[in-house]
């Protein structure tokens, strides 16, 4: 039998259930691998004992003979923007260090009740503002691959739900939280050759995630395979009145609803994502992807988003703006840091102490979101970016009359090394694929198609019609089976 | 458009956020170089078109005007860098 840490959701928990292994001694197993793996930093606090007490409910139950719960004996990686009760959460920023909530997110709350135990929180970007992982204040996550030239060359493991992804790839853990405002759990995914589903906006409660751009924040999976996405994502969704955007619908079955067979779905390929510069291996895996759809019955028919190049700039319009509103809250007198220097008054504390809690990059967008809302330039900025948004949203529906499903690249490029992209719009434009889905509100995914050259993984994105999480699910699983993609990173850490 | 040294500083005082001379020197070029590349929005033809409100259709609940929770005082106080006899306690405000 192989390592039970090579095993994912639906294996550990059918092993499980049909007393192969114990759940404590899968527990056991990805605690021991947590805590061996300092070297790629994707754990900021590591939380073994609750890993262990759930494994051992699960096991009670099992000996008891109860029916056990959909996720009994499957231990998880929780992205540290879920808020954790009596389990440090920061959001990788320094003005929550040591902040301790005494609540429960409603997703990690939904997950602990299907039976699941946390391995630790995750690191990520700083409020999960960043594509690299590399503006945490607990620092930069390493990516477990490595490129084939034989050099140690640390690679991003994607942003911002880096430790999520590297964790999932080093087999840390079998899956983990991710949360995606403009490609989060997308572009992280695809560097690490991992999948990852950002369901319709709200489907996931965003209650008790540590809020950045509220009106494209959404919480989903990620995991080594589509089912396990599946199996996943049934556990967090679900109508919350505590979240004013969530959904009020029930969870449909997506495991049970699994099935790779694409006769009669139409998938548009959208003219506006072949962009220049794009790598040609990228191309190439492309049209890899499309071959796979044909191959699994789907007919390909090429489509228009004609506003796909305003995605990015209206995105970073409208989420700094709300991250900007968002953040007024750490002030320095509710909770997280305080600074306040001998003689200084409440503004000078305010202003003192988010200098010194907030990094550079969230600076940055507080900044940019606090200008494009000021008097004077609230309408050329912010309300254009709205309307754009509304064409980009528009550009979608029209594709809906001519398509099922859209098929692109998850990003523009495979992993790019930490510290390569220093400019800061540079590392904006990783984004440029996955922003328009974000910005419709839209599902979509991203599955590991193949690797390139240098040996490192390219993902490829599903993406939906609203609420149909099902069809993208089983266009990824179509394209998994097809791409039969083995590949994991040598362990070096 | 162009921000110069002093409109960062102005800014980062609307945003709460102290800011040293050579961070906002720092900073000015490359809030520049993001709003300058933003500006494309500005060649999108946007008339007649309604501003973005939500995304997906959804309707704003309303609820029962009860207390759902309440009493919960030290729970929210367990995280507060100062506080005192069940209040948060900031810097003297009023002379």
């Amino acid at each position: 039998m192989s390592a039970l840490t090579d095993l994912g959701v639906a294996a550990i928990r059918n092993g499980v259930r049909d007393g192969e292994f114990s759940a404590r001694e899968v527990a056991e197993a990805f605690n021991t691998a947590v805590a061996g793996a300092k070297a790629l930093n994707a754990f900021i606090v590591e939380t073994p004992d609750h890993a262990l007490a759930a494994a051992d409910a699960a096991d009670k139950a099992r000996a008891a003979g109860d029916t056990l719960k959909p996720l009994a004996g499957v231990p998880i990686g929780m992205k540290d923007l879920f808020a954790t009760k009596g389990v440090q959460t920061t959001a990788a920023s320094h003005i929550l260090e040591g902040f301790k909530p005494v609540y429960e997110s409603t997703v990690s709350h939904k997950l602990w009740e299907a039976g699941a135990g946390m391995l630790g929180k995750l690191n990520l970007d700083q409020f999960a503002m960043g594509s690299s992982n590399e503006t945490s204040y607990f620092g930069n996550v390493i990516s477990p691959w490595r490129r084939n030239d034989g050099g140690n060359t640390p690679l991003a493991p994607g942003g911002s739900s880096g430790g999520s992804s590297a964790a999932i790839a080093a087999r840390l853990c079998p899956a983990a939280t991710g949360t995606d405002t403009g490609g989060s759990i997308r572009q992280p995914a695809a560097f690490t050759g991992i999948s990852g589903i950002k369901p319709t906006y709200g489907r996931c409660s965003r209650w008790g995630v540590v809020a950045f751009a509220s009106s494209l924040d959404q919480a989903g999976p990620m995991a080594r395979d589509v089912r396990d996405c599946a199996i996943l994502l049934e556990a967090m969704t679900g109508f919350d009145p505590k979240d004013s955007t969530s959904l009020d619908m029930p969870v449909p079955k997506w495991e049970a609803g699994l099935s790779a067979d694409l006769r009669g779905k139409r998938v548009g390929i959208p003219a506006e994502y072949r962009m220049d510069g794009t790598p040609a291996e990228i191309e190439a895996l492309w049209q890899q992807g499309i071959d796979w759809l044909k191959d699994a019955g789907a007919e390909i028919v090429e489509v228009s988003l004609p506003h796909t190049k305003y995605a990015l700039p209206a995105y970073y319009i409208i989420a700094p703006a709300e991250a900007s509103s968002n953040l007024a809250r750490y002030d320095g007198v509710r909770y997280g840091l305080r600074e306040l220097a001998e003689g200084q008054n409440l503004q000078d504390m305010y202003a003192a102490t988010r200098a010194a809690g907030f990094g550079d990059e969230v600076k940055r967008r507080i900044l940019i979101g606090t200008y494009v809302l000021s008097a004077g330039f609230y309408d050329a900025y912010y309300t254009q970016a709205q309307k754009v948004r509304t064409l980009i949203a528009r550009d979608f529906d029209n594709a809906w009359s001519q398509c099922d499903l859209l098929l692109t690249p998850t990003a523009p490029s495979a992993a790019f090394g930490l510290g390569e992209k220093v400019d800061p719009l540079a590392m904006y434009l990783n984004d440029v694929f996955t922003v328009p889905a974000s910005l419709a509100g839209v599902p979509a995914m991203s599955v590991p198609g193949g690797l390139d050259a240098a040996g490192l993984p390219l993902g490829l994105q599903i993406i939906g019609k609203p609420f149909d999480e099902q069809g993208v699910l089983n266009a990824g699983l179509a394209i998994e089976q097809r791409a039969g993609f083995t590949a994991r990173p040598q362990p070096w850490w | 458009m162009s921000v110069d040294t002093a409109t960062v500083k102005k800014v980062a005082s609307l945003a709460r956020i102290a800011i040293s001379d050579a961070d906002a020197e720092r900073m000015a070029p490359e809030l520049n170089n993001i709003l300058g590349w933003i500006e494309q929005l500005g060649e999108v033809n946007t008339h007649d078109v309604e501003p973005m409100t939500a995304v997906i259709p959804n309707t704003l609940r309303l609820r029962a005007d009860v207390i759902t929770e309440g009493q919960q005082r030290d729970a929210v106080l367990a995280n507060a860098p100062q506080g005192d006899h069940g209040f948060f306690t900031v810097p003297k405000v009023v002379e």
